[in-house]
This record gives structure tokens, sequence and C-alpha cells, in this order.
């Protein structure tokens, strides 16, 4: 079986975008951050502490040539070289195998950071819903976390889970949450949380009856669930913000709202590249404090 | 009188027939399967797939329908066996299979796709305690079918080369979806697939055997399910469970539709 064979449902969209109105000759501080996830990698550029770029793509299985793929995405763009940037910062799971980073900072510390850019510091509970991970996390206003929780054991309630049923559905994954709401009334969760065992629920389902809308309906309700209760332990404080792939399926959001019974602050960025933004600001203030004028390795 | 036990797996549909005979005056109990399993169809919905496995076991077996005076369905897929006279658990359907088979073991594991388990039985196969995984596909074939497709190895292929490895590399994983993401990594640092396939199959013999703890492991031991015909896995579980006797049933994914036939046999549905 080839790709050409078989469509991926699974894929989604890969982005890469600089700001046409910012001249990255003029600035004085370039920075970068680089997140290498699990599912997807980021690459961001600031200058002077503003987003100027990014590219975000599907990591590969190498975490060094996921984060020069992710940076030389928005070079080429910019007309930019790695040696124009005066430090990158990596994070993410693979952020200790980023060859021309010059500090690793946790992605939880980066999210929270990338949140208050995109939400305003008025920001607090960031959900993070990632390819393999959702965490939830606390911040004060400058981004700074105090307290955060992660599933670490199980891959219930992040994004694989939802590529896993966009291929069982045959449907594209940015179609899954808009069709979860074609439904004539919404459908009890699927009951298992499991990837696997929820796979195989949503196929009896099916078998059962289920239209592939509902079935959609109900795993989006079981992803909510499954992440309210991660997050309902640290405790919601408004502003709310969610990162990462997920918060751009209103299947599962809507439903997460609906549950918090609180908006999530609408952004018009990429929620998934927060976390590579979170480490391009930081890299910016390392900067400032320094007053230096490192250049990228 | 003959009867019928099916089995509604997550994955597959196995067809048992038993038929009591009168030998020196005594009723005996003769089991066998001429039809094959079927893996559980695709286009198929579940009553279908009951449906044509039971006519093809009929074919095979050379009975009719009518012939068959009771049939007990088990398996997850049990409530779903439109011509079931009845239904019993999976947990209560394997003991009384295993019990039959091997009288000697008490200590039931039954690995398939979706479950693992372990339990505690008597002499007459009724489950007495039993514990399994519920909430997480690790302990379970399918756990061991995701990486070996990670592996790029067949099932076969996979738990031969866990055979050839004498190294013990510890799984931190335990969910599968992650699991996937550590094999992925061994395979970048170059670590042999069969020392991977190995960490593999320790882990989830690891797994099944805390479930079995919790119940009690006795001397003897007997294995049912898909996984038993995974080599590799066997010789973990034999490690882990540390008894000297661990029976191998011969068809041990007929094990629980053979216990559904003796219940319905023995008028215990």
């Amino acid at each position: 079986m080839t790709a050409g064979e078989k469509k991926e449902y699974w894929r989604w969209q890969e982005t890469c975008w600089i700001d046409e109105s910012k001249n990255w000759r003029d600035a004085k501080i370039i920075t970068a951050g680089i997140d290498v996830g699990s599912v997807s990698s980021q690459a961001v550029i600031c200058v002077d502490g503003e987003l100027y770029g990014y590219n975000s793509m599907r990591t590969g299985n190498n975490s060094p040539d996921s984060a020069r793929n992710a940076i030389n995405g928005v070079l080429e763009k910019s007309g930019m070289k790695l040696e124009d940037i005066t430090y990158v910062i990596g994070t993410g799971y693979g952020r200790v195998n980023v060859p021309f980073a010059h500090k690793a900072i946790t992605e939880i510390a980066c999210h929270a950071r990338g949140a208050n850019y995109m939400g305003g510091n008025t920001v607090r509970t960031i959900l993070d819903m990632g390819g393999q991970d959702c965490k939830a996390i606390h911040c004060d206003d400058k981004g700074k976390v105090t307290n955060f929780l992660m599933n670490d054991k199980c891959a219930a309630g992040t994004g694989r889970g939802m590529e896993v049923i966009a291929d069982l559905m045959q449907i594209p994954i940015a179609e899954l949450g808009p069709r979860s709401f074609d439904v004539d009334e919404e459908p009890e969760a699927v009951s298992s949380t499991c990837v696997v065992f929820a796979k195989s629920e949503a196929l009896g389902l099916l078998k059962a009856g289920y239209s592939k809308n509902k079935v959609i309906a109900a795993y989006c309700q079981a992803m909510a669930e499954r992440v309210v209760s991660l997050i309902e332990r640290i405790g919601v404080e408004n502003d709310f913000f969610i990162t990462g792939g997920i918060a751009k399926n209103p299947g599962v959001v809507k439903r997460i709202e609906k549950l918090l019974g609180t908006k999530a602050v609408e952004t018009k960025l990429d929620s998934q590249i927060a976390g590579a933004l979170g480490a391009a600001l930081f890299g910016y203030t390392l900067m400032q404090k320094q007053g230096a004028s490192a250049k990228a390795a | 009188m003959i009867t019928a036990g099916i089995d509604m797996g997550s994955r597959t549909v196995k067809v048992v027939f038993l038929e009591e005979l009168k030998v020196d005056g005594a009723p005996q109990l003769r089991w066998g399967v001429k039809g094959k399993h079927i893996m559980f169809p695709e286009d198929l919905d579940a009553d279908q797939a009951a449906d044509k496995a039971f006519e093809d076991a009929l074919k095979g077996a050379g009975l009719s329908r009518d012939q068959v005076k009771k049939v007990v369905a088990t398996g997850a897929g049990r409530k779903q066996v439109k011509f079931a006279t009845s239904d019993v658990t999976e947990v209560g359907a394997g003991a009384r299979g295993a019990v039959f088979m091997c009288p000697t073991a008490k200590t039931v594991v039954d690995v398939g796709a979706e479950e693992g388990r372990g339990v505690k039985a008597n002499a007459e196969g009724k489950v007495v305690d039993f514990a399994g995984n519920e909430k997480c596909a690790a302990g379970a074939g399918a756990f061991a079918e995701s990486m070996s497709r990670a592996l790029q190895l067949s099932l076969k292929e996979f738990g031969e080369a866990s055979l050839r490895s004498d190294k013990t590399i510890p799984m931190n994983a335990q969910c599968t979806v992650f699991a996937e993401s550590e094999v992925v990594s061994l395979i970048h640092s170059a670590t042999p697939k069969e020392d991977i396939a190995k960490a593999v199959l320790d882990a989830v013999a690891s797994r099944v055997c805390a479930m079995v703890r919790r119940v009690g492991i006795e001397d003897e031991v007997i294995l049912i399910g898909g996984m038993v015909h995974n080599p590799g896995f066997v010789q973990s579980l034999k490690g882990a469970l540390g008894v000297e006797k661990v029976h191998l049933p011969e068809m041990p994914e007929y094990v629980s539709a053979l216990g559904a036939a003796l219940i319905a046999a023995e008028g215990n549905d």
C-alpha cells in the first residue's frame, strides 16, 4: 500500500506564513523558537519581540531534520539566513535535538508565554491539546507558569486519537469538527478513552447504525470530557486560552466551552505555533537582558 | 445432543460444536470445529459476521442448523448474535473452556486482541475471581500488533524475532500511542529489531502478569486467546509469571467458544 493509493485523511494543513508588512532587515534582534513536537513541528521567527513568520509541519522521524525543515521554510520565504538570527531556543519533546539552538526550554513554559502573547496578558488558564499530549497550565500576568498538569500515561484526548478517527471515518481531519454538529441530537460520548478501544467502539457504533457525523460527535464529546476532567483539577481562571492542533477543531472546543461554562479567548493566529512563539519570545527577553549579539551557531 | 458456542471477539468470530456421546453408558463430551474462525470483516456488520461464521462452521462440520440444539454466545459482541439461545460472559466462558482442556490448571490467563485478563477458576471451571484491563489497551494483542507494524514485521516474524534476543530493554510507555513513538525512537537509535520486539513483548507480559497477580498465581497456569500463537510473548510471560508450567492449548483462540458450548451442554447458561 503506497501513499498514492490510500488517502491520508488525518493530514492537517501545513502552513508557512510571514508578515509582509515587516522588514526583518530593520530589526535589532531576531529570535527563533523551534517546537519539535511528537506529531507536529513549528518554527517561529520574531523580530524585536513581534511575530514575524512561522512554519508548521508534520514532525518527521528524526528530530534534527524536523527542526531544520521547519526553520528552512520560513528562511526561504523571507530571504533570511540562519546566521541572521541572533538567538534560537528549542522546545517540545525533541527540544534537545535542535542542532542550531542555543538553549532549550520546556514546552509548558513556552506555551504559557506564547498564549500570553496570542491571547493577551489576562490569560490565566491554558489548555494545550497537542498530537500526543494534553496539558492544563495556569500562569500569571507575565505568562509565567504557576501550576500545570499533563497526561503522561495515556494518549486519550489527544490529536493522535482524532487522526485515527479521521482515517476510520475517511473524512479529512479539518471537516470533523463542523460535521460533529450536523446531528439531530447530541449522542452520548464514546465510553472508551483509550485510543485503541475508542477506534473499535467507533466502528461498533457505525455498525450499530450511527451516522458518521454522530460517531464523530460522540468522539468529540469524549475528548472534551477527558480534557475537562484534566483542566478542572487545576481550576479554570479567566481568561482561558486553548493552544495546540486540537484548538482548530470546533467540535472539541465548543464542547469544552459548554462543559466549562466559559468561552475560550479567540485568536486569528494559528494555535499550533504557541510553543514555538513562546520560545522565540523567551529568546528576545534573554537578548534584551544581555544586550548581546550572539549569532546562530 | 449437539451444542454450539460462538465467541464474538473484537476482531474475530469463533465457532465450536460440542457433541455429547455415551461411552460405556456414561455421558462424555467431544468437541470439534471443522470450520475456520473468521476475521471480523470490515464490510460486514456484527450479525452478518456471526451468521457467516456460523454457516461456514456448520458446513465444515457437516452439520445442519436444526441439528444444533443450543447456541450460546460469548465475547464482547455476544449480544449481537441474534440466533443465540443465550449468552455468557467471556470471563465465564474462557474459564470453563480452559479448565475443560486442562483440569489441573486453576489460573487462566486470557490474552486476546483487546483484552488481557487473569481468571481464578475452581475445579468445575467456575470463576472465583478475575482482573482485566478495562480502560487501556496495554497488555493486549492490539498493543503488540501496533508495535509489529511500527517495526514493519509480520506478527509471526515479530514473535520469532523476540526469541532471538536476550536483552532486557525497559519500555517506559504503557499507552499504545506513546509506545509507538518509543519504538520509533529505539529504531532510530539503531537498536536491533529483535531486541525491540522482546522489549515490547516483555512489556505486554509484565502488564498481563500484574493483572494475574491480583487474582493470585497458582502453580499451573493455562494461557488462552490469540496471543498463544506468539512464541515470544509466551516466553516473556513464563518469565514474568515465574511458574514452572504454563499449559498452551492447541487451538487457544477457540477456548472461550468451547466454554460457551460446554455451558450450553451442561445447562448452566
